[in-house]
């Protein structure tokens, strides 16, 4: 797949607790290159989130432990940076989007002022200098730049008063505030209604589309993998078990695993039979 | 249709929402004189969207919520103003989250035998009960003593339906009660209560906004938006050819994940930026435009 922008060789975690070692993620490899749409599916506890803690660099060690492993960003291997440094991409060059808007945005202070400190702190680290004046114009820029519709007005807001879309595009123009070449996305749009969802993850396609920048979808649900990835890794119990182009994957999975898991979703066009039952077509 | 096993008649609840950082207080409508009926031994689904009202008619009918006007009618029997423990043993409920609606200083034992206290069952007859119920949801005898932390997400769920199972209900509430788990054991929980429903010949009303499980669950359907039934019919029928408009959105906005499905969604281009929240357009409907 050429040269990677993100490229996770061999990759293995484990947790220690009360003196027992628990191995968390087996020799796990991916590739995202620049510019792309990459999926991660996997069930709960399949080490999904550990994986991206891992990429993130937000994994606490101890407990954790990364045993054998690289994960180059950019031909760097980020696991043999500096602690300083390696905080130093996070933010700028790798950003991401978590799952729950209500609980990642501070309630006693405005979405200016939130954005604001996370945009001074970012430009200290890579020695950008700006006023406050400019750093509030690049923080309503990038709120029109996820479709909100005032920006002058929800900058202004603390977050109870916006909806749960409105803070999870806040979230989002957070994570692009320094233009950063990965977003990884945890199960966004999850918590929210479905007419709602389809408008972030339409939002996310967008973006990708539109700048320099490769998404890390990490998700459980099949349909948002179809909906916003071309290529997918499918994880269980820490191992990478099959990895495709999207369309391929949902055409003629290869791994038991994923056989499963895709008869297991619920069609719109019906035809699912639970239980003894006859169910009338 | 001999008497349903559940009619809901003009049923409408208003809230008076308070005033406060200088906002006047004024009154919002949630349910909107909502009528359906359900069929002895049918699944009804209730599918919308947050602030659609579907829990507030859900509370209604289990009575945790007195209705502002209209009836709930079980077998025939008006719900309005009746004893609260005739109405437990009418109807029960299956939450949401199975992780906050069991009680964790609890074993599963002395969970699923409150209800049978209530009922009246001595220590013995509760005892094999709870045997009983643990058996109908599929969980080995000896779950009785663990504690809910003990349990996977699906095993929890399974307790909750016992203790729903318990007071004997002719009906019982489904609020979304999937929605935290995986798929796979999505298909093993909707696999269970299909089976006790044929059984025990229950009535479901399932409650969610999950269209695809919807599609394969439920007999018939009944779309709320803003606290009205905009389309109701048999699931298929309003599946395959929606009538309303908001029906055609939500179905347009539901992930899947084969060329099939997505045909059968309805084409409507997506807005850029934020639609308005049922909350907001309910504020523009009472006039306080100014008010987000």
């Amino acid at each position: 797949m050429g040269e990677a922008l993100l490229s996770v060789k061999n990759l293995s975690v484990e947790f220690s607790t009360y003196g027992r070692t628990t191995a968390v993620l087996h020799n796990v490899s991916l590739d995202i290159p620049a510019h792309s749409h990459v999926a991660l599916v996997g069930e709960s506890g399949s080490g999904k989130t550990v994986t991206m803690k891992a990429i993130m660099g937000l994994l606490r060690t101890p407990p954790a432990r990364i045993p054998n492993g690289e994960i180059f960003f950019e031909g760097r291997d980020v696991l043999k940076l500096p602690p300083r440094m390696r905080a130093g991409l996070r933010g700028t060059a790798m950003s991401m989007v978590f799952q729950d808007p209500m609980s990642s945005l501070n309630p006693v202070f405005t979405v200016q002022d939130q954005m604001g400190t996370i945009l001074k702190y970012a430009d200290r680290r890579l020695g950008r200098d700006r006023s406050k004046k400019e750093r509030l114009a690049r923080v309503a820029e990038v709120l029109s730049q996820v479709r909100m519709r005032e920006p002058e007005r929800v900058m202004r807001s603390f977050p109870v008063m916006l909806s749960g879309g409105m803070r999870q595009r806040v979230l989002i123009a957070m994570a692009l505030l320094s233009e950063p070449r990965l977003l990884i996305a945890d199960e966004p749009g999850t918590a929210l209604d479905v007419t709602t969802q389809a408008q972030i993850l339409k939002l996310l396609r967008d973006l990708v589309e539109e700048r320099d920048l490769a998404l890390l979808m990490i998700t459980h649900n099949l349909g948002v993998v179809r909906e916003t990835s071309s290529y997918v890794y499918v994880m269980n119990k820490g191992v990478i078990v099959e990895e495709r182009p999207t369309a391929e994957l949902f055409a003629s999975p290869r791994e038991d695993y994923t056989k499963s898991l895709i008869a297991a979703v619920p069609r719109l066009t019906g035809g699912t039979r639970y239980g003894t039952r006859e169910v009338a077509s | 249709m001999s008497v349903p096993a559940l009619e809901v008649l003009d049923l409408t609840k208003t809230f008076k929402v308070s005033g406060h950082f200088g906002s006047k207080s004024h009154e919002t409508t949630a349910v909107d004189k909502v009528s359906f009926k359900i069929g002895k031994g049918e699944i009804f689904g209730l599918a919308g969207e947050s602030g659609s009202g579907k829990s507030t008619i859900a509370r209604m009918i289990l009575g945790l919520t007195t209705p502002t006007a209209g009836d709930i009618l079980i077998d025939g029997e008006n719900l309005i103003g009746i004893d609260r423990r005739q109405h437990r043993s009418a109807v029960q409920m299956v939450f949401q989250n199975p992780g906050s609606s069991l009680n964790p200083r609890r074993t599963v034992g002395q969970s699923i035998s409150v209800p049978l206290e209530v009922a009246g069952l001595d220590r013995v007859a509760r005892r094999s009960r709870i045997d009983d119920l643990l058996d109908m949801v599929q969980l080995p005898r000896n779950f009785a003593e663990r504690y809910p932390h003990e349990l996977s997400g699906g095993q929890k769920q399974r307790v909750a339906i016992a203790r729903a199972l318990a007071a004997k209900p002719k009906m019982v509430v489904l609020d979304e009660p999937t929605s935290a788990l995986d798929v796979s054991v999505q298909a093993k929980v909707i696999d269970l209560l299909v089976d006790l429903g044929q059984e025990l010949d229950l009535t479901y009303l399932f409650i969610s906004h999950d269209l695809s499980l919807m599609r394969n669950f439920t007999d018939r359907i009944a779309v709320l938006y803003l606290g009205q039934i905009v389309e109701t019919g048999p699931t298929s029928s309003v599946f395959d050819n929606p009538q309303h408009d908001y029906t055609r959105l939500l179905l347009a906005s539901v992930p899947v994940i084969s060329a099939e499905e997505e045909a059968m969604r309805p084409h409507i281009p997506m807005i850029d930026g934020e639609i308005p929240t049922a909350e907001q357009l309910l504020a523009l409907r009472r006039g306080d435009a100014e008010q987000t």
